[in-house]
């Protein structure tokens, strides 16, 4: 008779178990706030379509107290999410051969963090300036 | 042994099919010395505490990939992962996660075995040259396009660090992905559209979600994670460009 009965373990609770896997569940549901914001977003361009009146009360709404809050915390995640996203890059992307040498996993992920600041800045001043 | 020799619980999952039901925890006390790994103390515990455990191992020099284990919770090969560094806490050891355990820390290898097979882990010739015409060149260029992904000593610690394959044990995995990428991307080679149906199937890249953990693991610096998340863009490209130029299943 056969006595081999391999014993396969539950997978229940995985992400706990190792601190690589809780931040990657972190860092995978900083998603959430940019999917919220998205919405937010949106929510403003449905009150912008059905009139002026309508608009007001959206931006009326974003003075809340709670509504700042939410924005400050969505900030954070948002940028805790665009660092997670570059440092993972270099692992996601063929190899970028610069004179004849591999470009550093640093290297990657720097430039893509700085192309992310300059653009978030970029279009900050855009809507600076069209506000004023 | 030494002078400067002090003792070290190793707590190791057991669990022997014929008798239990599931696995469980025993404790052993192993004296140990600043030069241990953690096989030699399994070792120690087999020789003369407890010789009924079981568990794999060759070279004792991170070169063979046979005495993987789960080390505090994280995937190690044991002949290069030391007691002292532990010490005075308790060691725990458990048998590679996500697969299932044949015994003690021996585990169940057959569906990583499978999915080497399926990858064809061997050059395809692009063009049948005969002994005459002597061997495929290939340049340094050429070499190190493929060198870091030839790496691979099939340890399988990466499926270990991969909740994906945990959770679909039929996903093909960083390690077998790698030699697949090594091999498709390899000059002499002309079987990349062969694989590339397994790239893209049910089975393939598109079950990683880019943990990432598989390369931090890799006792070689294979970057499994890379191989996989490189064919995911590889996979995608095939999809769009058959309807250019079809090819494989897509004809």
């Amino acid at each position: 008779m056969n006595k081999r009965r391999p014993y396969v373990r539950p997978m229940d609770g995985w992400w706990r178990r190792n601190p690589f896997f809780i931040e990657y569940m972190v860092h995978e549901g900083t998603a959430l706030f940019v999917a919220a914001y998205a919405g937010i977003l949106l929510n403003g361009l449905l009150h912008l379509s059905r009139g002026e009146a309508a608009w007001n009360v959206w931006l009326d709404g974003l003075k809340n107290p709670w509504y700042i809050g939410f924005h400050l915390l969505a900030l954070v995640a948002i940028s805790y999410h665009t660092y997670t996203w570059f440092k993972i890059m270099p692992r996601t992307m063929p190899p970028v051969i610069v004179g004849g040498k591999r470009l550093a996993d640093g290297a990657i992920t720097g430039g893509g963090l700085a192309v992310a600041a300059a653009a978030s800045l970029v279009l900050l001043a855009a809507v600076w300036g069209m506000a004023r | 042994m030494s002078e400067n020799q002090r003792t070290i619980e190793i707590e190791v999952l057991r669990y022997h099919p014929e008798k239990d039901q599931v696995p469980y925890q025993q404790v052993f006390q192993v004296p140990f010395t600043d030069d241990m790994s953690v096989l030699q103390g399994v070792q120690y515990i087999k020789d003369y505490l407890d010789g009924s455990l079981s568990f794999r191992w060759s070279c004792r020099m991170a070169i063979c990939g046979s005495c993987g284990m789960m080390i505090n919770g994280e995937p190690h090969l044991s002949c290069e992962t030391f007691l002292r560094d532990y010490y005075p806490a308790r060691v725990r050891v458990e048998a590679l996660a996500h697969f299932p355990i044949e015994r003690d820390l021996v585990i169940n290898m057959e569906g990583f075995i499978a999915k080497l097979e399926s990858i064809q882990p061997y050059i395809i010739p692009k063009e049948e040259r005969t002994l005459a015409q002597g061997e495929y060149l290939q340049t340094p260029e050429q070499l190190k396009v493929y060198e870091q992904f030839s790496s691979c000593i099939n340890c399988m610690l990466c499926y270990a660090a991969c909740p994906q394959f945990g959770l679909n044990p039929e996903f093909i995995g960083p390690g077998a992905m790698a030699l697949l990428h090594r091999y498709n991307v390899d000059s002499r080679d002309g079987g990349k559209a062969e694989r590339m149906e397994l790239v893209s199937s049910e089975e393939g890249v598109f079950h990683c979600t880019a943990v990432g953990y598989c390369s931090e693991v890799c006792p070689k610096h294979v970057d499994p994670a890379n191989a996989v998340n490189q064919n995911k863009t590889n996979a995608a490209a095939d999809y769009f460009l058959r309807f250019l130029a079809p090819k494989g299943g897509a004809k």
